[in-house]
């Protein structure tokens, strides 16, 4: 910087501007990501471990449900259930965490004096998340598959499914995540308001809990959002088509799982934008 | 054609409810000067400054700088701005490097990352994770960070807080060369010889209110830095301002005790207007 040759002439912001930079925070999100050691065990392998413990509990236990030739084992049941969790834990819980905490140590002020567009910032945590949740629902498939002998769908349709239903609850997450982060006034308040959030709507939604074991009013609650249905949709995609018998009605309802997270992206999206800021400005 | 300044403020006032935190100020920076804004804790110098780089609304006036409103700034104006915010301490799983190789791709007009980190005296810390590092190697990181993207206005708040007095020194030899590669600095802190070292003009502000505004070695006015002859004979302590020190150390009889000639300092003179605010406020 000093004595070196005069500075070349200014360049102004170049077009293709967001999506370099979007490119460039979904690097710098992931090399966070994986150095943090509680992301790692709380977002990351959790639900691979949850679902190793159930299945090794439950594993000897009855079919939930035998019929016509077909069974639901309890550690079939919690394939969907864990599966719809990671994303859930990834979006919700982590991203809500992640910006939370950034907002409150400076993180996003310091950002805010540069030219980073807020729509790059988002894609790189969409990508983030993107990434971590196909890493972490391979790894899950392959223990399910590997270690507990659990026979996945070999129908593309039900295949087809899964895709449809993992990006949208992917998108859905992702989006409540940002609104969730808004809570949070203090570095230290993050994981304590966002955890027992999410802990609260997955024991109502059928993921730790058994859906058909809760009360019906409790079920009407839990249908209300988003995370009950990207359970229903995934258990269509990876349960024999018996399981339907502990479904609400007796019935998959996959327009119900589109119907439900569409209306929650809209809205999250919607909510995320009028009220996300760089910072409070006051 | 003679250049718009880089920096306006004009009447820049902020309240909170009753509470005027930064009440009239008005100064200018032209292109390429480095301005010191200079007082004690609480006077008022980040709010002025945050509204400089749109980070808040004034109550009041009117902010320009690089000729936009900070309000309804777009990228373009902020890849040509610097900001090394008040110290908040930095978080992060990231090494120097790899944040600072980060934000020089966000700003189109970028140092060059190793030289940037070089420059800060970070060197030996390049591949280490930022959040490890000391307090005052954090705050290098800071400054690396407002220097990245080659910014045409450079805002420092509180730049140096925190350094032991060799960090400072390296630090302000920094921030000439940066200075002297053509960049407009506004500085704010609480250390005169800060302000004597790297400014060519300070505003003195105290209690949200600008108090003096010059060249830093005329700051106060030509009145308050006229030297003081004092001593003490038989009928008591004695002073005169003078411009003739000399002749009225000549005129004196006998030999009087304690005989001192004082050019005020920079430091004098900032005592003098701080110390007039507070005892205002006393009687207040």
């Amino acid at each position: 910087m000093t004595a070196t040759a005069p500075a070349p002439p200014r360049r102004g912001i170049r077009p293709g501007h967001v999506l370099r930079c979007a490119a460039d925070r979904v690097r710098i999100e992931l090399l966070q990501y994986f150095r943090r050691s509680d992301a790692l065990v709380f977002t990351f392998l959790f639900p691979v471990l949850l679902f190793a413990i159930f299945a090794s509990a439950f594993g000897a236990l009855p079919p939930m449900i035998e019929l016509e030739g077909q069974q639901v084992t309890q550690p079939q049941y919690y394939l969907p259930a864990m599966l719809a969790a990671g994303v859930f834990l990834s979006g919700v819980q982590n991203l809500g965490i992640e910006i939370a905490v950034e907002r409150n140590d400076g993180t996003l002020q310091r950002l805010a004096a540069t030219p980073l567009p807020v729509l790059s910032y988002f894609l790189g945590k969409l990508g983030q998340l993107l990434v971590t949740s196909l890493a972490q629902a391979g790894l899950l498939l392959a223990v399910a598959v590997g270690v507990f002998g659990i026979e996945l769908p070999t129908e593309p349709e039900r295949w087809l499914t899964l895709a449809w239903v993992f990006f949208a609850a992917l998108i859905c997450f992702a989006v409540l995540g940002v609104v969730i982060a808004q809570i949070p006034r203090t570095v230290n308040s993050a994981s304590a308001v966002v955890i027992p959030l999410a802990l609260l709507l997955q024991f109502i939604s059928g993921i730790y809990l058994a859906f058909p074991a809760l009360p019906e009013w409790l079920q009407t609650i839990a249908n209300l959002f988003p995370l009950a249905w990207v359970g229903h949709g995934m258990r269509y995609a990876l349960l024999p088509d018996i399981g339907r018998y502990m479904e609400v009605g007796e019935a998959w309802n996959l327009p119900m799982v589109a119907l439900v997270l569409g209306i929650w992206a809209v809205v999250g999206t919607v909510v995320a934008a009028v009220t996300f800021r760089w910072i409070r400005r006051s | 054609m003679q250049h718009a300044p880089a920096v306006v403020a004009d009447g820049l006032t902020k309240r909170y409810g009753a509470r005027t935190v930064v009440d009239d100020v008005s100064f200018e920076i032209a292109e390429g000067e480095a301005f010191a804004l200079l007082g004690p804790n609480g006077a008022g110098k980040s709010t002025t400054v945050e509204m400089l780089e749109g980070f808040r609304v004034p109550t009041s006036g009117t902010a320009r700088v690089l000729g936009a409103d900070p309000q309804r700034a777009d990228r373009d104006w902020r890849s040509r701005i610097g900001v090394v915010l008040q110290p908040t301490g930095q978080a992060g799983a990231l090494t120097v490097r790899e944040m600072l190789t980060h934000l020089a791709r966000v700003f189109p007009n970028a140092r060059d990352v190793d030289e940037t980190i070089e420059a800060v005296g970070l060197a030996e810390h390049a591949s280490r994770r930022i959040g490890s590092r000391s307090g005052g190697q954090q705050r290098r990181v800071d400054v690396a960070l407002g220097i990245i993207g080659r910014p045409e206005v450079l805002f420092l708040d509180e730049p140096t807080t925190g350094f032991d007095p060799q960090a400072r020194r390296a630090f302000w030899q920094l921030i000439r060369d940066v200075a002297a590669d053509g960049t407009t600095i506004l500085l704010t802190t609480h250390y005169l010889e800060e302000a004597e070292q790297l400014a060519h003009r300070a505003g003195i502000i105290a209690d949200g209110r600008l108090l003096a505004l010059d060249e830093v070695d005329r700051i106060g006015g030509a009145e308050s830095r006229t030297p003081v002859v004092r001593w003490t004979d038989a009928s008591g302590r004695h002073e005169v301002r003078t411009r003739e020190p000399a002749s009225v150390v000549r005129s004196l009889p006998g030999e009087p005790t304690d005989l001192e000639v004082i050019r005020p300092s920079l430091e004098d003179v900032y005592l003098s207007l701080i110390g007039a605010v507070e005892a205002e406020e006393a009687a207040a």
